[in-house]
């Protein structure tokens, strides 16, 4: 089997879905000749043509607003947001039409909207964001966020086979870092199921998309150092979030810790905390606790970046918080 | 005398004697349905608000009636434009059931006035921000041009909404791909208070197309075949791969912009001015002087109009409202519903 690597994988499945349905096709900035700024698109215009791999204007509105259009009339689009920071440009359109359509009116929209997300790639305040909250209070929408390259592939491929709107939040970080093994051909990852990435017994982390792995690097050191067995629930999909993984996991280590990126206040954590408190209250030995980014706009230097995002030591020793409580 | 009952002046725009009559039953039906409404709205019948075209049944009903339904074309409307609705198809009985936020509304209650639709029909309703069915049309026309279809899209955009980002996007984007896209500009005066001065510092909308790189054409919006014209001639320039054209149509808002809104904000002899060019009298007299048709025909179509409008309300005024329920359904097709609050569990 081929190595892949988390990019190549998102290529893979694109590519495999354009193959399979002429009914998808993408919209996007500098996604055509020049393959997207990532090159993610590579070589797709010159195999797929002009008309299914479109070069658009700098306009976030009119690539969203024409890809609803065009999923009304039954085709597939796929849109890429160069960055997902400027998915927020599109923000009312995402959330007062497309998300809305379905219900108000019975209007289907099957479409993708994806990118890049995420720091620790010295982006600075508008190349690094992480908005996945901006949009979990929006009903309508559904939101995965891959960490393996497996799941890169699987969900693309899922999403665009959705009949509902979905953002797909890429990391970047991921993107040349991250390889395995992946069989050719169909690979497809439900959506709304979370992943159990590492079994354990004593403490759960609850997380996502680049900091799955910084939490597997956590477990590895409190299994070495402090004889920790720690479990680590890759999420996977944010909306609808997997309530039967989380409350399973806390049922069976009754204490959790939940890690993400995005900044604290508003975050995704609260919610998963809130259900935590709803679902299993009883089961807990500790207080949920939380590992987010500082509430700061992403900053650029190095020295600040790596100071503001979450760390694989500030895991390591939130764990050993909760451990001992 | 007795008015003759066959044309003596050829008729303009290519249309039929019939068309002709046609075009009048859709106008009259317009404000008569309008009219209904204000009734029910009275009796707090209408849940919300109301809104009235009245004096701008041309527009909607003569830009429409440049479509070609058989093939397909599709229209987005705003709110002002319930006769292009009625003219893609949409009944009375639907309208009603909107306002009324009947059950077996075109929503199921969701969702207000004339914001519903039918693609099979023609029509794609607008959301209440406006511009962004500028966006979406292109999308629409997109995938006309893509399946290599004969069909046609056109998007309503009043002298308000030309002033947000998702108009200028949706419009860019258009011209960029040569969409069959028509663009109609409405300038009706005013966006709720506002006059077009202070919304845009060009004279006419119709100079924005230049901006565009995009045709652009003007045409008196409260005379119904002048409306037709310029709009056919936009659509036939779309359906032959000539893309996009704003069309200017140039009217009047004669009423607030709902019931609510006394209009205190227009200078009086600005609407009696406008009243003089009623484009529904106009029309009749027009079709009159030239022997397009009989007072008597006028009168055939009054009567029918009354008698569908009398019945519409029949049938859907006592209907129930939703079950309350069914709010959580359809919210996606994966879960197909929402989850039930455990307060209001039993």
């Amino acid at each position: 089997m081929p190595e892949v690597t988390y990019l190549e994988a998102i290529r893979d499945g694109l590519r495999e879905e354009m193959e399979r349905d002429d009914r998808v096709f993408m919209l996007g900035e500098d996604i055509g000749a020049f393959g997207g700024a990532f090159k993610v698109t590579d070589g797709f215009q010159a195999k797929f043509g002009a008309e299914r791999v479109i070069d658009t204007p700098i306009s976030e509105v009119a690539i969203v607003g024409a890809a609803a259009g065009a999923a009304h009339m039954g085709l597939r689009p796929v849109c890429e947001m160069q960055f997902i920071d400027f998915l927020s440009c599109a923000y009312s359109i995402i959330t007062n039409y497309v998300a809305t359509a379905r219900y108000r009116a019975d209007l289907k929209t099957p479409m993708v909207i994806r990118g890049p997300s995420g720091g620790y790639v010295r982006g600075g305040p508008f190349h690094s964001q992480n908005p996945e909250a901006g949009y979990l209070h929006t009903p309508g929408l559904k939101i995965v966020a891959p960490a393996t390259a497996r799941d890169a592939k699987g969900l693309i491929k899922a999403s665009i086979r959705d009949d509902d709107p979905v953002l797909y939040f890429e990391h970047k970080y991921l993107y040349r870092r991250v390889k395995e093994q992946l069989p050719d051909g169909d690979l497809l990852t439900p959506i709304g199921q979370a992943r159990m990435a590492r079994e354990g017994k004593d403490l759960t982390i609850v997380t996502y998309s680049a900091m799955v792995w910084k939490a597997l690097e956590a477990a590895e050191r409190l299994a070495a150092e402090d004889g920790l067995s720690v479990e680590v629930l890759d999420l996977r999909t944010l909306l609808p979030l997997d309530d039967h993984a989380i409350v399973a996991s806390v049922k069976k280590t009754n204490r959790v810790l939940i890690v993400h990126e995005d900044t604290r206040t508003g975050g995704l954590a609260g919610e998963i905390t809130a259900r935590i408190n709803e679902q299993c209250f009883e089961w807990l030995d500790a207080p949920v606790r939380r590992v987010c980014g500082h509430d700061v706009p992403l900053p650029f230097a190095p020295t600040l970046e790596d100071f503001v995002l979450p760390q694989t030591n500030d895991i390591v020793a939130a764990a050993r918080w909760l451990a001992s409580y | 005398m007795a008015a003759p009952t066959t044309s003596t002046t050829p008729i303009p725009a290519g249309l039929s004697r019939a068309q002709l009559h046609d075009l009048y039953y859709w106008m009259r039906l317009t404000r008569s349905l309008e009219e209904k409404l204000v009734n029910l709205y009275r009796q707090t019948k209408v849940i919300g608000g109301l809104f009235r075209s009245l004096g701008q049944e041309a527009d909607a009903v003569g830009s429409a009636f440049a479509l070609d339904r058989a093939k397909g074309d599709i229209l987005s409307p705003l709110i002002r434009n319930l006769g292009s609705l009625l003219v893609q198809g949409a009944t009375p009985v639907e309208v009603l059931r909107q306002y009324m936020a009947k059950a077996q509304s075109p929503t199921r209650g969701r969702e207000l006035n004339i914001h519903f639709n039918d693609l099979q029909r023609g029509f794609l309703g607008q959301i209440s921000h406006l511009g962004d069915m500028v966006a979406v049309m292109s999308g629409v026309a997109l995938a006309f041009k893509m399946r290599r279809e004969p069909r046609v899209g056109l998007v309503y955009i009043g002298d308000g909404a030309m002033s947000t980002g998702a108009f200028h996007e949706g419009l860019n984007f258009a011209a960029v791909q040569k969409l069959p896209l028509v663009v109609v500009a409405e300038n009706n005066g005013y966006a709720y208070s506002t006059p077009i001065r202070k919304q845009t510092a060009v004279k006419f909308l119709v100079e924005k197309a230049a901006g565009y790189g995009v045709a652009g054409d003007q045409a008196d919006g409260n005379d119904v075949l002048a409306v037709f014209d310029a709009t056919k001639r936009a659509v036939d320039r779309a359906r032959s791969g000539g893309g996009v054209t704003v069309v200017e149509l140039i009217t009047f808002r004669r009423k607030g912009h709902a019931e609510h809104d006394n209009q205190s904000y227009v200078p009086k002899a600005e609407i009696e001015a406008w009243e003089a060019r009623d484009p529904i009298d106009r029309y009749v007299r027009h079709l009159t002087e030239k022997g397009w048709a009989a007072t008597a025909d006028l009168a055939a179509i009054d009567q029918r109009v009354g008698a569908e409008l009398d019945a519409a309300v029949a049938l859907c005024e006592n209907e129930p409202l939703p079950d309350p329920a069914s709010a959580l359904l359809g919210v996606l097709a994966d879960p197909p519903a929402a989850d039930l609050e455990w307060y209001r569990r039993t």
